[in-house]
């Protein structure tokens, strides 16, 4: 088991032309995810790579029967391609794309609600079950089927930590990049719930970073809801007020979304916080009862 | 993006939004004709406002207020070229380079407007409080009551119905309704049209004649928007932002300065972030946050190099690379390029993982460079500790 995609996921690539589309379409496709087409407007009706390309996603759905979008669409046209993606009724879209305005995500935001698909993202890695379906950028080799679930804001403060575990025999159930943006579609709740629910998840880690709530609204459920191990970490201890690190949703305002806030609010419902970024495998092991 | 309060004002005045009469002076001589302009039109006394991108210029020294041109001059003489230090500046403070010279009003009440995104929410949110002139995080914390808040539907804007409540709200006479719906629809229509991120007007003040005005204006746009708005980005102003974050910026580079003396080269947002607190975790205190990003080449990696050892506090280099995107040779590459460009004769941590990781550690092996090699992000970070300090 895994949690939102697996081997007979069937997945559209927005924006599959493109460089990058092309070279993580054929990266995904290796990995053994069906991938089985894109779209780029104007260029229907051809083949790229073996792939059928279609004008619409609606159209790529009639004749390919996709319930995934993976999305690679430049910034300026990202949102309205999550548009399309949810119009077309697909269940699940991943957004890779760094760098869409947030009043385009706003619009995006709106226009997903009271619809079918989850969104994830935009700006992160994506989403993998190892073993099962990878659909995203995340490097493949450094993954491993197992117990433990990940959710994170970051790309690859994520790959670390599954670099950890892997090396320490530890696999993942599913890891989902959530996004380092302000506004994003699946949040650490959608996916601590989702884990939740798994059988085949035994702990889950959660990477936050400074900036927004929503970890302090994560804690929250753990403490309500969550029947699993949950291990932390905040990327940001060190980052000035005011800045933005990097990531469009990754600032501390108004003395607001600190690390120490969130680690503090973590901490208070249970969740093992690792303090060094070297200590999440380590944290996990030991929560697991894994001798390593 | 940040810009100056009296670009800001400029931006709002299109939208229908009431500011004081006033004209930007880069010299003494542009100030006192500014001056006179306004004391010949009726103005009864000017305000010599100082235009860095900090807030606190008041309590700083950087407003003044004046009731004769001479006295404009003097002190417009006094405040341009002034080093200005607010609890925003730190204390290098910046130089005053622009005023913006204003006529006064007859203030009656200071209040506060604000819009923001939610992001719980993930909507505008249009702030209104009655508290003007105190910072808003301030009265969030001490009575979070005190501030009144509509959510705004991206589809349709600040409806008047709304823009009401708040005024009602914030104690605003009936006469006065109308003018305030007008105020805040047109900053919301400015907020929208210019993808800002953040707006503030503090204070919104009443005058005791009845009318409304924006006393300060505070707009900050959203980076990813700005390549819609070629208008806008003519309005950056680099002498207010660090030399080599603007550097950096020219590159597509991710980079802030900071106090200590490890400086580090990351990919990705988080892990640099990461890599920032076991920096710190290991005894030592970062330079820099320098995220190369995703898709970087050769030529990126050697500039952002290059950018991080002018800063003259860096005494050794941690580079942490987890190739997804970034390719593990591509970075080694660049590395190599720049540090014989840059003859550099710091000492070099690398650690790096991922995609083409062994080619990459056959390019730095080849170099003969005199590069450390760590195997985890700890002992990368105990090893570049040290190394700073010797």
């Amino acid at each position: 088991m895994s949690i939102l995609v697996n081997r007979s996921t069937r997945v559209i690539v927005q924006g599959l032309t493109g460089r990058e589309g092309t070279f993580h379409a054929k990266a995904c496709a290796d990995y053994g995810t069906q991938i089985v087409g894109g779209v780029t407007p104007g260029k229907g009706g051809t083949t790229y790579e073996g792939w059928p390309i279609f004008n619409t996603v609606q159209e790529a759905v009639d004749k390919t029967a996709a319930d995934a979008s993976v999305i690679f669409v430049p910034p300026p046209y990202a949102a309205d391609a999550i548009m399309e993606a949810a119009d077309a009724e697909l269940e699940l879209i991943v957004c890779i794309t760094e760098g869409i305005p947030t009043l385009d995500m706003v619009r995006a935001w709106e226009f997903l609600q009271n619809r079918r698909s989850r969104l994830i993202g935009p700006n992160c890695p994506g989403i993998i079950s190892p073993g099962h379906c990878k659909i995203g950028i995340m490097p493949a080799r450094i993954h491993k089927e197992g117990p433990v679930g990940i959710v994170s804001r970051s790309g690859t403060l994520t790959y670390e930590a599954v670099y950890q575990l892997t090396t320490r025999g530890i696999g993942q159930s599913t890891a989902i990049g959530i996004g380092g943006d302000p506004i994003i579609g699946t949040n650490f709740l959608d996916a601590l719930e989702l884990f939740n629910h798994d059988p085949q998840t035994e702990a889950v880690i959660m990477i936050g970073e400074i900036g927004g709530n929503a970890e302090e609204t994560a804690a929250e459920y753990i403490k309500m809801r969550m029947r699993k191990p949950v291990v932390g970490f905040i990327a940001g201890q060190t980052a000035p007020p005011g800045r933005r690190m990097g990531h469009a949703g990754a600032i501390i305002s108004g003395g607001k979304g600190t690390a120490a806030e969130k680690i503090k609010a973590m901490e208070a419902v249970g969740i093992r916080v690792a303090k060094s970024p070297a200590d999440i495998g380590e944290t996990v092991a030991a929560v697991m009862g894994v001798k390593v | 993006m940040k810009i100056h309060e009296y670009q800001a004002k400029g931006i709002l005045k299109k939208y229908g939004v009431a500011v004081p009469r006033g004209e930007m002076a880069e010299t003494v001589a542009a100030a006192e004709a500014a001056a006179k302009n306004l004391f010949d039109s009726g103005a009864s006394g000017v305000v010599i406002k100082a235009q860095i991108h900090a807030g606190g210029r008041g309590k700083g020294g950087g407003v003044k207020l004046a009731k004769s041109v001479e006295e404009a001059a003097t002190l417009a003489a006094k405040i341009l070229g002034m080093t200005l230090v607010t609890h925003q500046t730190g204390p290098e403070g910046r130089v005053v380079r622009r005023l913006l010279i204003e006529e006064t009003l007859p203030i009656e009440k200071e209040l506060y407007l604000g819009i923001v995104i939610d992001r719980a929410e993930a909507r505008p949110v249009f702030m209104a409080s009655a508290a003007g002139g105190m910072e808003i995080e301030q009265v969030a914390t001490e009575n979070p009551a005190a501030i009144l808040k509509e959510y705004i539907d991206p589809g349709m804007g600040l409806e008047a119905f709304q823009a009401r409540k708040l005024a009602f709200a914030l104690g605003l006479k009936p006469a006065q309704i109308n003018q305030a719906v007008q105020f805040m629809t047109g900053l919301y229509r400015a907020f929208e049209e210019t993808d800002s991120s953040l707006m503030e007007i503090n204070p919104f003040i009443t005058c005791t004649d009845g009318r409304l005005f924006a006393l300060d204006a505070k707009m900050n746009f959203d980076d990813s928007a700005m390549f819609r708005h070629s208008d806008l980005r003519q309005l950056r102003d680099v002498t207010e932002e660090d030399a080599l974050e603007v550097e950096a910026s020219k590159y597509s580079l991710n980079y802030i300065k900071l106090d200590g003396n490890v400086g580090c080269m990351v990919n990705g947002a988080g892990l640099a972030m990461a890599t920032m607190d076991i920096i710190k975790y290991a005894g030592g205190m970062p330079a820099n946050f320098l995220d190369v990003g995703g898709g970087a080449n050769a030529e990126q990696v050697t500039h952002a190099f290059e950018i991080l050892l002018s800063d003259k506090n860096v005494k050794a280099v941690l580079i942490n690379i987890f190739g997804g995107i970034l390719r593990v040779d591509t970075l080694a590459t660049g590395v190599v390029e720049a540090a014989r460009k840059t003859h550099i004769q710091l000492p070099i941590v690398l650690r790096l993982e991922g995609t083409n990781v062994e080619a990459g550690r056959e390019i730095l092996k080849q170099s003969g460079l005199n590069f450390i090699v760590a195997e985890t992000m700890k002992d990368a970070a105990e090893k570049v500790v040290a190394a700073a300090r010797t």
